[in-house]
């Protein structure tokens, strides 16, 4: 079971790498939808069975792949295609540098997390996954300029505390998933709310144009 | 053992221009020709051999050497290569070094031979190739690493021997990420399609090609041998990388070489086929995320 545990946990953080560099923002939806897919295998994979109840790893497990890895990527999609954008052009740091600075965080946090004073994980790989995803997302949404792909990275955000949440999922119940899930759902909505507004108002959804002060 | 790691040396000199042979024919199949016989580079060497070569007033010693140490560089780091599992004929602490080292010396001369012209169009194509492999040799060194760390060894005969199994189960998602790093810097060095285009001399594409257009004759004959001599060398790398638990050290490893390598080949050409060109600007992204992966994986064994 380990080595395809470590094999899914590298390839998130590989993930990261790639929405990180990545310019087109089909490919970054596609991709983000993938890793959403991935993290509902990790509850399967590191079920110990013991402490685990079968069901409740399923309810996880299901709920992230319908929610992170069909809905909203589906959602994201829609989006792109009503406001007719590919990609984003010019971002505010850009790719090469970014990439540069995902490197180095994601290198801290497999450096720094061994000294952590943390609840033994079930995996040596879960809290540097966690940390690096969390520190691509954070970076992707102050990097890029248009709505979209500052939703990619929020919702890259939330599959890092995804990953981290999985640290207690033996104590989580379900229903605490399921509002966390529902929660991400939500907030994507009101981000495509939001972006169908900025749209409508600018014909771009370039986030700069807010700043504009307008007679 | 020796005997070996010789006649293994000779058969991939004679073999390397085969590789390309079967590269061009995949890139055919995938556009629906017929495509050139297997043998074609040989004939293609064997004409360009029996030619003379023309020589331009402005060109100096340095022009006429180019091609000549590139191809003596790119067959002393042969030697250093082990082949199918069986250990190199020369290997040192750190020898992994001295190959990439040969290998920016082949592409110095060659960029030497080129500016020594003094056409500005070859200027340019040596700076677009010195550019881009500057930015690939981090992620090749990177990945050397990777590849000593999870074996212990120092050297690519250890790197690529007995050790190598055994670091494929405890650090497998490390090495898969370093064979894909592998095989990015081999398409980006050989100048293959995401970065380069072999097949044209259009000018916005042209990098290596560009470079040696006034070399004719037996010249562009050590030149041509020399490229497919150096694919091969990093399809060997990447094959005995990846082949790990099934290159044991037995004769029967050749056929498995053999077939990883014709593997090689298949999917060069198919990323050939299906994939177009980067734009100049995007490549650089492309190799700095290669290191950037390879020093993910380095991180994942320190650690």
């Amino acid at each position: 079971m380990m080595p395809w545990a470590d094999l899914v946990f590298v390839l998130v953080v590989v993930i990261d790498f790639f929405a990180l560099g990545s310019g087109r923002l089909g490919a970054a939806i596609r991709i983000v939808a993938i890793q959403g897919g991935l993290l509902a295998l990790l509850p399967l994979l590191l079920a110990t069975g013991g402490q685990h109840h079968l069901g409740h790893v399923l309810v996880i497990s299901a709920g992230a792949l319908l929610v992170k890895g069909v809905l909203i990527p589906w959602l994201m999609f829609r989006a792109i295609r009503e406001s007719a954008i590919r990609r984003e052009l010019d971002p505010i740091v850009g790719f090469m540098p970014s990439l540069v600075l995902g490197g180095i965080g994601v290198a801290l946090a497999f450096v720094v997390t061994g000294s952590m004073p943390l609840v033994e994980p079930a995996h040596a790989f879960l809290v540097p996954t966690a940390f690096s995803t969390v520190w691509t997302g954070l970076l992707v949404v102050v990097s890029r300029r248009k709505a979209v792909a500052q939703v990619l990275g929020f919702l890259i955000l939330e599959n890092g505390v995804f990953v981290f949440g999985l640290l207690l999922s033996d104590f989580m119940p379900a229903m605490v998933e399921a509002g966390v899930l529902l929660d991400l759902v939500a907030a994507v909505f009101v981000m495509g709310i939001v972006m169908f507004h900025i749209h409508r108002e600018f014909s771009s959804l370039d986030t700069e144009k807010l700043s504009a002060l307008k007679d | 053992m020796l005997v070996r790691a010789i006649v293994q040396l000779l058969l991939s000199f004679a073999l390397a221009p085969l590789l390309v042979g079967i590269v061009n024919r995949v890139k055919s199949l995938f556009a629906g020709r017929v495509g050139p016989p297997l043998l074609q580079p040989y004939h293609d060497l064997l004409k360009l051999l029996r030619k003379g070569a023309v020589y331009s007033r402005t060109t100096t010693w340095v022009f006429r050497a180019g091609p000549v140490v590139a191809l003596a560089a790119v067959i002393t780091a042969a030697l250093l290569l082990p082949i199918a599992g069986a250990p190199a004929p020369v290997f040192f602490t750190g020898d992994f070094i001295l190959l990439a080292y040969l290998l920016a010396l082949a592409r110095f001369v060659t960029a030497l031979a080129a500016l020594d012209t003094g056409s500005s169009f070859e200027g340019m194509g040596a700076a677009r190739e010195v550019t881009f492999s500057s930015l690939a040799e981090p992620a090749l060194f990177l990945s050397m690493l990777v590849l000593a760390r999870a074996t212990g060894a120092t050297s690519l005969s250890g790197m690529l021997g007995g050790a190598l199994p055994g670091a494929w189960t405890a650090a497998g998602p490390a090495l898969l990420i370093a064979v894909i790093v592998l095989f990015v810097v081999a398409l980006a060095e050989n100048s293959r399609v995401p970065v380069d285009d072999p097949n044209t001399h259009l000018e916005l594409t042209m990098i290596h090609e560009v470079m040696v257009l006034d070399h004719g004759g037996p010249d562009l004959a050590l030149i041509l041998y020399g490229a497919s001599l150096k694919l091969f060398l990093f399809g060997a790398l990447i094959v005995q990388v990846a082949a790990g638990a099934a290159l044991r050290g037995g004769w029967g490893d050749l056929a498995v070489f053999a077939g990883g390598m014709v593997g090689f080949a298949l999917a060069v050409g198919t990323v050939e086929s299906l994939m177009a060109r980067l734009k100049l600007t995007r490549v650089p992204q492309m190799l700095v995320g290669a290191t950037v992966l390879s020093a993910f994986a380095l991180v994942l064994l320190v650690r």
